[in-house]
């Protein structure tokens, strides 16, 4: 276990060695000058040419990108060109608001997901079926702007059930979290439904049965553990999948997190804030995949790690 | 030495003598009530309140309320009045401005504001380490070119006389210069403050202005509240103002009709915008006011086919601008020249090129091309860019020339604008917004040569060195006595510019924004063509 985990962690350490590699090459071949945004429109080609010295970037690829994993490795994430702020300080402020929406995701995605699927699979073939899978076909296809805006409309505007958008309460939290979520909820019922129609399938459900134990009792004791164990380790990948969604619900919703900070930086070409962003998601990528392959054989003795 | 009065009417004589008429002392709102507190809602995180490096659509307006300069504009005008200068004085030679500043006006910090502040200020936003993005504004002063090539940390040209006097000398007469006094980057900072901050003093701002900073949750909200002490009587009317950034238009807007916010400051979405003009209780609150914007096709006068000018006349004239300002639901009006209408220097009466799409045929058959043309035509790639670039490629297509479009994301326009590689650009989204109301701001940087060099913004690359000679003789004649010749001669400059044809000018943007039932004040001050997009210190709520 041990000599697993610390095989993981240098690989992760790799990994996100290039994905900084990656980014940061990305950003100096794109075809715009961050310090013309800097500069601004009544900078004289001297002005220009100042400030990319002072910033470093007339400087080689290799120069720059050595200097920002020394930095990196201070633990120096730089400061922002538009900002002047420090990029920690930004990504920090700016990461409660994401981590709760994410949570609040996770809940929705499983209470909605996982209920859908069990209903689903215990009503196989019927119209409840049917509606319900439809609807989690949807839920996976429609885009998380449109799905956005279609609730705030309904639950905002016209029920004014809750806040149109900001951040602060709990009701604050509850459509940009559904929003989130649904996508995962859609993958999320099919899986559990085609899991469950699975286990119950099984011998072991059919011997529980055979004892005269309660339905209820069969499906919530045997049946439901057995069925959710390939959806626990999804949980981890979805912070992947989370990571591009909340660039789109932050902004539908005005939620004061990273994604905003990471579409604000990219519009400007803030390479600091940009590459802070990018390594954030990274780790937060990588901890939850590593999360969930570690999480496994804890729920399944049968797993094992090597 | 020519004394003058600090009377804001006796002063725009002297600096804006096109206002002059129409300029007197700002009589304040006599239905304006003190106290009470608003909302304000923007798009995007305000980036800093640093007066020498913020530059944004959200934060110029809060700049001006937080700071001042020594010039300042009559709210909702574009006439220059004093600001932290009392009165000053112009040399004979126009070379020399003695400021004598108001006495008793104190930062926030509380301490005394001085002659030294505002020799520091202008050193510390030409200094280049500043990185100001406003540091070529200050070029005229003496001193200038020392500071950018760093042989010095002071502009020479500044000097505090007395605490109370400041004398700026410039290297050239320049007309602008008291406009340039009353841009944000010339506000004036307290250097103790500035050096404490360091260079977080964009999220720390001190200065003189009628509001300062009570609270920064990043990301999320600002909150200004009043300043007790402020310089100028009565103003301003507001104990707070809130600043809720992070939202998108199209939910502020639910949230303005909710009654939850009082002023959407990116104004109304173009999705929205017939629904809202449709209700008529919501359509009496819109306000509406022009701006000194146009939006222009810049064609590439250093290759072919644009080298030719009869290509360029033949663009000008296959644009059918009516069309297209339809596209932004008539949220503008059609532009025959570079200035727009409300900028001093307009030429009334030019009628310029004439939708002729059978015209522009001929010429491009007079310039051998009748079989056609193929080139590109670059835009930034958000709303309503792109559409209105298809209407420009189809009005194009009509007269045989045909553009592919390049949407791309803003620096990336810019960037290849700047490099000369783009034969066409759509300037919507870009440019250009005047800095200060004055026709030299439409001139250097997007057609004099000096904006016409790799990285400029003159993405024409059109450089007349004789027009060039001609803009600098307009902006030497600095005697107010002059100034109708001088903006006779800008005139002269940019018609000759429609002559060459350099760029297809298509729309001057009109600013439409909205307000809450309950708010009061004039409705200049909503569209304030300065105080972009509202000015702070003189509106008010009414309950």
């Amino acid at each position: 276990m041990a000599a697993y985990l610390a095989r993981r962690l240098v690989e992760s350490v790799l990994i996100l060695l290039g994905v900084t590699l990656v980014t940061f090459f990305l950003l100096y071949v794109l075809p715009a000058d961050p310090v013309r945004q800097i500069a601004g429109r009544s900078a004289t080609a001297e002005t220009v040419e100042n400030i990319r010295q002072q910033l470093g970037l007339d400087q080689p690829f290799w120069v720059q990108y050595g200097r920002y994993l020394w930095n990196l490795l201070h633990l120096e994430l730089g400061r922002s060109y538009l900002q002047r702020s420090n990029v920690s300080e930004l990504i920090w402020a700016r990461l409660p608001p994401t981590l709760l929406l994410m949570a609040g995701a996770i809940v929705c995605e499983l209470v909605l997901g996982l209920t859908m699927g069990i209903v689903a699979a215990l009503r196989r073939g019927t119209v409840a079926d049917n509606g319900l899978m439809i609807a989690s076909f949807v839920g996976v296809s429609a885009p998380q702007f449109v799905v956005g805006l279609l609730m705030l409309y309904l639950f905002g505007v016209k029920l004014q059930w809750l806040p149109i958008s900001g951040y602060g309460s709990f009701a604050h939290l509850v459509l940009p979290s559904l929003t989130l979520g649904i996508l995962g909820a859609g993958w999320y019922s099919r899986m559990m439904r085609s899991s469950m129609v699975e286990v119950m399938r099984q011998d072991f459900i059919r011997t529980a049965r055979a004892k005269g134990l309660a339905r209820r009792r069969v499906i919530l004791r045997h049946a439901l553990p057995n069925a959710i164990l390939p959806i626990i380790a999804m949980i981890g990948i979805d912070i992947g999948i989370f990571m591009g969604g909340i660039v789109v619900v932050e902004s539908v919703f005005g939620w004061p997190g990273i994604g905003q900070l990471a579409w604000q930086a990219i519009q400007r070409v803030d390479i600091p804030i940009i590459m802070g962003v990018t390594l954030v998601s990274a780790v937060a990528i990588v901890l939850g995949n590593l999360l969930a392959d570690l999480v496994t054989p804890l729920i399944d003795p049968r797993i094992r790690l090597r | 030495m020519k004394k003058l009065l600090a009377s804001s009417a006796l002063l725009a004589a002297l600096a804006a003598p096109a206002f002059a008429q129409a300029t007197d002392t700002y009589t304040p709102d006599p239905n304006a009530k003190p106290g009470g507190a608003i909302t304000i809602t923007y798009k995007d995180d305000v980036a800093t309140l640093d007066p020498a490096i913020g530059y944004d659509w959200q934060n110029w307006s809060m700049i001006k309320s937080l700071f001042d300069g020594l010039m300042d504009y009559v709210p909702g005008t574009t006439d220059l009045r004093p600001g932290l200068a009392e009165s000053y004085e112009i040399s004979e030679d126009g070379l020399t401005y003695t400021f004598k500043l108001r006495p008793g006006v104190k930062f926030h910090n509380g301490r005394e504001m001085t002659a030294e502040d505002v020799a520091y200020s202008l050193s510390r936003v030409t200094n280049p380490a500043t990185q100001s993005p406003g540091a070529g504004f200050f070029g005229m002063i003496e001193g200038f070119d020392a500071m950018m090539d760093g042989s010095a940390t002071e502009l020479s040209g500044v000097t505090a006389v007395d605490p109370q006097t400041v004398q700026i000398k410039l290297s050239r007469p320049d007309a602008t210069f008291l406009h340039v006094m009353a841009l944000n980057f010339a506000s004036v900072v307290p250097r103790e403050a500035v050096e404490e901050a360091g260079e977080d003093f964009g999220r720390q701002p001190v200065g003189t202005g009628a509001y300062r900073l009570a609270e920064w949750t990043l990301g999320q909200r600002l909150v200004f509240e009043k300043n007790p002490d402020y310089w100028r009587e009565g103003v301003p009317y507001l104990d707070q103002i809130t600043f809720e950034v992070g939202q998108e238009p199209v939910v502020a807007l639910l949230r303005l009709q909710n009654g939850e916010i009082d002023v959407p400051g990116d104004g109304i979405p173009p999705a929205k915008f017939q629904e809202v003009m449709n209700d008529p209780a919501q359509a009496e609150r819109v306000v509406q006011g022009g701006q000194l914007h146009t939006g222009y096709i810049t064609m590439n006068v250093t290759q072919p086919p644009f080298d030719n000018v009869q290509v360029r006349q033949a663009v000008n004239m296959a644009i059918n601008k009516d069309r297209i300002t339809q596209i932004i639901n008539g949220r503008a009006v059609p532009a025959n020249q570079p200035l727009p209408p409300t900028m001093p220097g307009y030429t009334e009466g030019y009628e310029g090129y004439a939708y002729d799409p059978e015209g522009a045929k001929e010429l491009l058959a007079q310039a051998g091309l009748a079989d056609g043309i193929e080139t590109e035509l670059y835009v930034m790639n958000t709303d309503p860019n792109p559409r209105i670039a298809q209407a420009i490629q189809q009005d194009l297509a009509a007269v045989g020339i045909t553009a592919s479009i390049q949407s791309l994301a803003q620096a990336n326009v810019i960037e290849a604008g700047g490099a000369g590689t783009a034969p066409m650009i759509w300037s919507g989204g870009m440019a250009w917004i005047a800095d200060f109301p004055d026709p030299a701001n439409f001139y250097y940087p997007i057609l004099g040569c000096a904006g016409a060099v790799e990285g400029g913004w003159n993405w024409s690359k059109y450089c007349n060195e004789e027009l060039d000679a001609k803009a600098t003789e307009a902006d030497s004649m600095s005697d107010p006595a002059m100034a109708d010749q001088r903006l006779a001669l800008w005139s002269d400059i940019y018609t000759k510019v429609m002559e060459d044809a350099v760029w297809a000018p298509v729309f001057n943007e009109e600013r439409y924004t909205m307000r809450s039932a309950r708010m009061g004040g004039a409705d200049n001050l909503y569209v304030d063509p300065v105080s972009i997009p509202v000015n702070y210190d003189y509106v008010y709520v009414t309950e």
